[in-house]
Parts: C-alpha cells; structure tokens; sequence
C-alpha cells in the first residue's frame, strides 16, 4: 500500500493593509484593536481589494509557475462562526486567481533525489478572526484583528507519497515563499497553516480512494507525525477489513493521535456565489509581466548556479541556499573578495559564522558582521597576515563587539596583537625552546611516533600565542625533527 | 401647508433671506403635527435634534456653489448609516443600533449644506412594497390615511407629501423609491448602479441596490440627486464618473427624442384607469416633441421571479452578519453558540425578512444552486439585453405605468406575499438591468396619485429628467 496526500497551505500575505479594509494587522496587539466598520461587517459597510494583495498574491502565484488568470472572481463562502463577522467569508471559488503550477522538491540539500508536485490552484482569500475558549471561563472570546488579513490558499494535487516527501515539499514551499518575500511564514503565529488530505491505495494503482482531512496541524513536524498517524490508522483499518470513511480529523500534538471534528461542521454547503460588492479582479497582461520580471532567482536555480559559478560542492550548495539572506551574505561575501576563493569563503560562512549565529539564536545577516568586513578577514588570512585560528578570534571579537564592518578585522588584529608572526628567527627560537624542553618527546618522534608532530606544533603555537605561521613553524620543525634524525 | 421648494430654500438661506437653522425647525414642527392627530402619518422613526444637526457645515454662500443645499431639510430612510440617529432598518434586531460611521451619501448631503430631518420608516431592510413590514409600525399614505405610502421607502415618500421636507432619500432594489412616489404622487428616482455610493446603505441585495431621492418636484430630486452622486473610493461598485449636472439640464425636452412605450408594460389586463394615464402622458410628451413607438421587451414576464430569486439570494447572505455575537439583538437565555444565533434572529427578524432569507438560501443550496440562482442570472443577462437592444434601436426612452395599482388599503394585502410580490413588476427590470429610472405623477387614477415611469440607457440621467420635468409641466405639476 502507498499513501496518497495533498497539501491545502494557507499563507498570510505580508501586506500592510488587511484585505479589503485599510487596518494594519499587527500579531500580539490587544485583541479587537485592529478592526474597522468593515473588516467587523457592520451594517453598511463595503470592501475595498487592496491591490498590493493581489501583487503579492501573483508573485508567489509565478514563483510557483502558476499561470495568472487575466480574470478571477471573489465568491462568498457562507457559513455561521462567531469569529466570521459578516456571516462570510470572501473567497474565490470557480475562478481563481492562479492555476496549474509545478514544483520541483529536493528530498534534502545534498540529495540528487527530486520529485515533483503539481500545484492546482492558488487564490486570494481573507481570513477569519480567532476563538479564544481559555480566556473567560464557559464562554467563547473572539478577537477580530486577524479578519480581514489577506491568505493565499495553496492547493496541491495528490502527488505526494510520504510524510518524508511532505516534509521536504513544506520546507521547499515554505523557502521559496521567503524568496518571494511575499510572507513572514511563521507557522507558531499562524503566517503558514497546513491542511492535508491522505488516502492509502495499493501501490503503483492510479486510483482515489476514500481521503480523511486533517487539521490542526501547528508545525512541520506535526504534520509529518500526523500524517505517519493517520497513514498507520488507514492501514490498520484496510487490513482489518474495514473501509476509511470521509471525515475530518483533528490531530492532537499533546496526545499524539487524531480524533473526528464534530460531523455538523463537517457537511457544511457554503452556498458560494460572486460577491455582489466586488467587481472581477482583472490584472493586465503588463502588469503580470511586470511582477514576473520583479521575481528573484528561486532557490534551486541559486543552488545550481552556486555549484556551476563557485565551484561548490552541492551540499554547500544547498546549505547556503537555503535561506535567501543567507545566499546574499555569501555572495556579498564573494563579491568583496574579490579574487578569493569561493570555497574558502563558504568554508568560513558555513563554518565559524553559522556556528556563531546558532550559538547567539540569531540569523547571519542580524549578527552585525558585514559582508565587507568578513571579506577583509578572509583577505588577512589568504595574505598570511594572521592564521586561521586568530582569524577565528577576531571572527568572536568582530560579532561580540557588534563592529562587524569594513576596517574591523584589521583593527582587532592590531588591537589584540593577532597579527601572524613569520619572522623565521623567532619561530626558530620557539622551535628549539620546545625541542629543549621535550626531549623526551623527540626521541620518541625520532623512533618513529609521527603523529607527535601535532604536539609540538601546537607547543610551539601556545609560545607564540597563536600567532606563528602555521606553515613555517611546520616547515621549521620537519627541518629540525629531521635534521638531528639518526640516519 | 407646503414649504418652499429645495432650490428655493437654498437660495433664501444662501442669501440670507432666511437663517440656515430655520427651514430644519420648521420641518421639525409639520413632521409633528403630522403625527399629531387621530391618524399619524408616521412617516419617520427618530427626528433630528436641530441643535447637533446644526454642526454639520456652514451654509453661507460663498460664491462657489459649495452649499447647493443650503438650509434644505431632507428625510433619510432608515437604512442609511447616520452618526447622529439611530439606523434601525425598521428591525427589532437593529433597534437603536448607532452606527459609527455615516453614510457617504447623507456625509454628502450635509457637506452640501443640507440638515436631516429624521430618518424614514421603511419595510424592514427594504423588504416590502408598503411599509406595513416596519417593526414599528405602519406609515400611512398621505394622501389617503386608510392607505399605505408604497415601499420600503414609505416613509421618505411620505415625508415628501405630506411637505415635511421638498425632498428625501431612499433606496431602490425593485422599485422601492419609485413604487411609493406612484403611490403618494411625488418624484421618485432611481439613478444608474454605480451612480450613487453604497457605503453606509445597509444592503439587503447588493447587487441591486441603489440610493435614490425623492422630490415634491422633479427639480428637488435633481438637485438632491447631484449632490448625492459620484465616485467613492469606499464603494468598489460605484462608478468613476464625476456628479452629473441635472439640474442645468432640467429643461432640455424631449424634440426629436424616441419614447418607447414596451407592450409588456401595458397588457390587457392593465387597469384601464391607469392606461389612460399612460396614454395621456405619451401625448404629452409627442406633443413636446418627442416620437412613440411601440416596443418589445421579451423576458419581463420572467422579471419578478428572477427579482426574487436573486434578491432573495443575496439578501440571505447579507442578513447573515445580524448573529447577535457583535452588535444588534443578543438574547439573553441562549448559552451555546447555535443557541445564540436561533434565538436573536427569531427575535431579531419579522416575518417577511425571515421569509426571504429561507427563500434565498433555498435558491443557493447545493442541488438547488444552478436551478434557481444560476438559472436567474441567466435570464438577468436577457433581461438587460432587451434594454440594451431597445437602446440600440434608436430609443431615448422608455415609458410605462410605475405601479399595476393605486395605493392600497393598509392590512389589505399582507397575508398575501405573492399579490405584494407583484406590486414590483413594472420597476424591478431597471434594477435587473442596472439602468436609471424615474417615477413622475401622471394624474390619479380612482382618486388616487398614479405615477408615470420613464427609463433610459445606463448613465443618462440628465436626458431623462429633462423628459420627467417635460411630463411634469405637461401634466400640470410644479411650473
């Protein structure tokens, strides 16, 4: 047997204004300030598209390779909810705004592995306001600022097999959207939610059987654990001898299982008819253009072109495409050292400053290290003026003194005497200093135990505090070790 | 007692012939004693207090035209947002519900100088063809008390002949301005969709829908018409057009103008009385000048259905927002959310509302949705393109009787909502078709006012109510 599931994924678009009123969402605002006669339907009032919705709404519509309908139309979907003022919600239902794209998905960074899902539809919708039933004891809340955010319903075709393949679909969608930049995709402030469909069939069947929908799916990992849930109880069911019935299910994070949702919310007819307040939504062929050429490079051509233009290999590839201000740090760090090598330059991006960043809970482009400046540093070191390891000091002191520009590497080097030292006289001294005070050792390295050179390389670094040219020191001791070797 | 007209109230406030507070108080004072006596018009649910009202804009005239309604007191139905008076659609579930926001049309009509003398009884959200359906009782017909002013706007056109005020707004979503004027002998007129802002008009069937005005005289529906038009942001179905000039074009005529009269309109099972009003009117207007023919509107027989099928719909939809969760009737014993909504809607709506709304829900049920509400719009596309093919043929206008009968007696058609349906069948076409249209006295019929009906292409209100000031002087109205 196989699974069979679809993704229905709602995106809150980042606009500034809600969808069909002029109030500016804010998350975490004191409930029920972020309303208007509109967006609270009251008697009267009308609404308005908010064009930058629309934009935003086409945008991640290419992005995803959708074809933009010249004409779409918004519809009613009529159902009774307290957080749902006018009694409907304002969708689009038999003309969508976009239809019929197509995503490719990597099963992970460094997999050569792809598969490919088809989107159905994507079309502009306004959200509802939020039940709140911990708040007052016995009685439901309601906070109407969410109503009226404009969402992008994402709807996929069944094309995807395997929690795992849903996983690496949602974090694919979820990188282009942030390519886009068209939202903040934050699924603990409810920016990204995820509906899945699933049936099972046996394998290779062309056929649809019988689909349960899930909900309340509040993470990515929630959603893989719900699916892999929801899979086994089909299967367990089918083996039994029992069929799947069409119904919605709730997944519980805390006990880890799904349970229906009441049927009576369940076999709801909406009633969908073209909302009589708002005229079609009609984009001009130029205006589709214009947004087509506004798109940036999506993630998986910036991963190609890493690979093919600096010579990275395709997990490093993946890594730092994965976030698009990650992948323009980099670049950025490319572009100003110039004539550096690209490799190196990851090397350190992957490196020490993602290490950084995760140590201090931030991302690489808030720590306060300019590309400039780290550039510099990957020009002392690559000039031999410092050595890695002191490199990697003034990488801390750069991000903890939060003067990560241009000029700073340097600085801290000289501030902090971190400059490297090639002076073969002086790390002469050092050498025969160590050698002095273990002769021990040299014996043993003369008789034959190799790998002692790493003790006294990293000796002769401690009396130079770090600053010793690592290859002369090298270069030193093979002469010294070797030249008083017994032949 | 009839007070000046608007213009003439305008110009004496605007040169200070008459201070600008005095023409509201004084409407105050007729719309008192008309309900002072044993029979009480009730043309009105709440009355201005002239105090605040005053607030609303200088009428002083500064040379620019700026206050073309200087001083004029207008009546406001009651479904027309106002910050001042409650906005109560004559429904328990509304009852002295204040909006937050006003109306753009009633913002515009004091921007223009103008005073709100109260706000109109109607039929509860516009639904009614007599007022009768007002939470709070009936108006009655000025010109017989025994008898209903016509509706949803009753009250408006009431308040119109009785003189409380030269003129009023209404709303017309199937003949809601115009069938009243018939019936009380004034000026109604229900411009083009898109022509009037609906921001702040509590929709019963958005698509339908239009603010309209009422007048003593034709001249006072114009000019309150003008005020009143033109493009709002707010209103994503209004126009992008400018205000029209009516007013300067009131006597333009009817030489060398096509009136079309539609057999539709006048079938044989027309009430003579009224025919001869028709028939007298279309000589009028030949003799002004103008050529009749006669004409073919094919789908009218399927109007009124299609009217109530659609209206019906859309009004289910609109009505959903009154769940007594924000605002409005909350009954006090429900507990569990569903509880809530049964019980303040029961409260809440009357008969004829709750009636409409398990009618339209009814048209766009699964299984049910392409039969009624996909079929109606269909034969709404029809129905304007009779209009339009009519238009293309070289006719200016149409004429016809506004109303298959005089007023009627009050109580005398409300347990009968099919007979009540029909009163619509000569005016809901203009609001299927979204084309203007006017109601003009043609004399009376059975000695009561019979109103004539004349309608134009889409957005040439100018031409047709030059035509309705040529019927009205014709016919011995306001010189």
């Amino acid at each position: 047997m196989e699974a069979v599931i679809g993704l229905e994924i709602h995106v809150q678009l980042r606009t500034r204004e809600k969808l069909f009123c002029a109030d500016v969402p804010e998350f975490g605002a004191d409930p029920n300030t972020r309303v208007c006669p509109v967006c609270l339907g009251l008697p009267g009032a009308l609404p308005v598209l908010n064009r930058e919705a629309v934009e935003l709404a086409m945008r991640a519509a290419l992005g995803f390779g959708c074809t933009i309908h010249r004409r779409s139309v918004f519809e009613r979907k009529n159902y009774f909810y307290p957080d749902l003022p006018k009694g409907y919600q304002i969708s689009q239902f038999e003309e969508p705004l976009a239809t019929d794209g197509l995503l490719e998905v990597r099963m992970g960074d460094d997999s050569p592995e792809t598969f490919r899902v088809r989107i159905r539809r994507m079309h502009l919708e306004e959200d509802a306001g939020k039940s709140i039933h911990d708040r007052v004891p016995d009685r439901t809340a309601v906070d109407l600022n969410r109503t009226g955010t404009p969402l992008v319903e994402m709807v996929s075709e069944p094309d995807l097999r395997s929690p795992a393949q849903v996983r690496a679909y949602l974090d694919q969608v979820k990188r282009i959207l942030e390519y886009l930049d068209v939202s903040d995709c934050n699924m603990e402030e409810g920016s990204l939610r995820v509906d899945a469909n699933v049936s099972i069939r046996p394998r290779g069947s062309g056929e649809l059987r019988t689909k349960t929908e899930l909900k309340n799916l509040n993470s990515f990992s929630g959603v893989e654990r719900a699916l892999e849930v929801e899979i086994a109880r089909q299967m367990a069911l089918v083996a039994a001898g029992d069929r799947v019935r069409h119904e919605t299910l709730l997944w519980d994070e805390r006990r880890q299982t799904v349970r229906p949702m009441r049927s009576k919310e369940d076999s709801q007819d909406y009633r969908y008819f073209p909302d009589p307040d708002l005229p079609p939504v009609l984009v001009s062929a130029a205006w589709i253009e214009e947004v087509r050429h506004s798109l940036p490079e999506l993630p998986e051509a910036r991963r190609t072109r890493f690979m093919e233009v600096y010579g990275l290999p395709a997990y490093d590839a993946g890594v730092l495409t994965a976030r698009r201000p990650l992948a323009d740090f980099y670049e950025a760090v490319v572009q100003a050292h110039a004539g550096g090598d690209a490799k190196e330059a990851a090397n350190w991006v992957m490196g020490p400053v993602l290490a950084l960043a995760n140590t201090s809970g931030e991302e690489v482009e808030s720590l306060g290290l300019e590309p400039e400046g780290l550039a510099e540093l990957l020009t002392l070191v690559s000039d031999g003026r410092v050595n890695r390891r002191a490199g990697r000091t003034i990488l801390e002191r750069m991000v903890a003194s939060g003067s990560g520009g241009a000029g700073a590497a340097e600085a801290i080097m000289e501030a902090e005497g971190l400059s490297q030292i090639s002076d073969g006289g002086r790390i002469q001294g050092w050498v025969e200093e160590v050698l002095a005070a273990h002769p021990d050792e040299v014996t043993r390295f003369r008789g034959g135990e190799r790998r002692l050179q790493g003790f006294f390389m990293g000796e002769v670094m401690k009396r130079s505090r770090g600053k010793a040219d690592p290859g002369e020191v090298a270069r030193i001791l093979g002469i010294r070790l070797k030249g008083d070797a017994p032949s | 007692m009839t007070p000046p007209s608007a213009l003439e109230t305008a110009r004496r406030v605007r040169v200070g012939e008459v201070p600008a507070h005095r023409p509201l108080e004084e409407a105050l004072a007729r719309a008192r004693e008309a309900d002072s006596g044993s029979r009480p018009i009730h043309a009105f649910l709440s009355l201005s207090d002239p105090d605040r009202a005053q607030e609303a804009g200088v009428s002083q005239d500064d040379g620019r035209g700026s206050f073309p309604l200087a001083g004029v007191p207008v009546a406001v139905k009651d479904n027309l947002c106002t910050l001042d008076l409650p906005t109560t659609c004559a429904s328990r579930f509304l009852e002295g519900y204040r909006s937050p926001y006003e109306a753009t049309v009633v913002r515009r009509l004091r921007a223009a100088g103008g005073r709100v003398v109260g706000k109109t009884n109607l039929d509860e959200f516009g639904m009614g063809s007599s007022t009768e359906n007002s939470a709070f009782g009936p108006t009655r017909n000025p010109r017989d008390p025994s008898r209903v002013p016509g509706g949803s706007s009753g009250g408006s056109a009431a308040a119109v002949a009785a003189g409380i005020a030269p003129c009023a707004l209404g709303s017309d979503t199937g003949g809601s301005v115009r069938q009243p004027a018939a019936l009380c002998g004034v000026v109604g007129v229900k411009p083009t969709y898109g022509r009037v802002s609906r921001y702040g008009l509590v929709a019963f069937a958005s698509s339908l829908d239009q603010v309209g005005t009422f007048g003593a005289s034709v001249a006072d529906a114009a000019l309150l018409l003008e005020a009143i038009s033109g493009h709002d942001p707010r209103d994503s179905t209004s126009a992008r057009l400018p205000a029209p000039d009516l007013v300067g074009h009131l006597e333009d005529g009817v030489a060398g103008k096509v009136v079309g009269i539609p057999d539709e309109y006048v079938p044989d099972t027309l009430d003579p009385e009224i025919r001869a009003r028709i028939d007298e009117a279309s000589r009028h207007l030949a003799a002004a000048g103008a050529r009749i023919r006669r004409v073919s509107l094919p789908h009218t027989r399927y109007a009124v259905p299609t009217y109530y099928v659609l209206a019906t719909a859309e009004a289910s939809s609109n009505l959903a927002r009154y769940d007594g969760v924000r605002f409005g009737v909350r009954s006090p014993e429900a507990r569990a959310t569903q509880e809530v909504y049964e019980a303040s809607r029961s409260r809440g709506f009357g008969p004829e509302v709750v009636r409409r709304i398990i009618l339209g829900t009814f048209g766009l049920s699964a299984g049910y949705h392409d039969q009624y509400y996909g079929r109606a719009q269909r034969v709404r596309a029809l129905i304007a393109r009779d209009f339009r093919r009519v238009w293309a043929d070289g006719v200016d206008f149409l004429l016809t009787p506004t109303s298959p009968t005089p007023a009627f007696p009050l109580g005398e058609r409300s347990d009968d909502p099919v007979s009540m349906y029909l009163s619509d069948i000569f005016t809901v076409t203009a609001n299927l078709a979204g084309i203007p249209a006017v109601s003009v006295p043609a004399g009376s019929t059975h000695g009561l006012p019979c109103g004539a009906q004349l309608l134009s292409p889409a957005w040439h209100e100018a031409p047709l109510l030059a035509a309705a000031r040529t019927l009205e002087r014709s016919l011995g109205g306001e010189q």
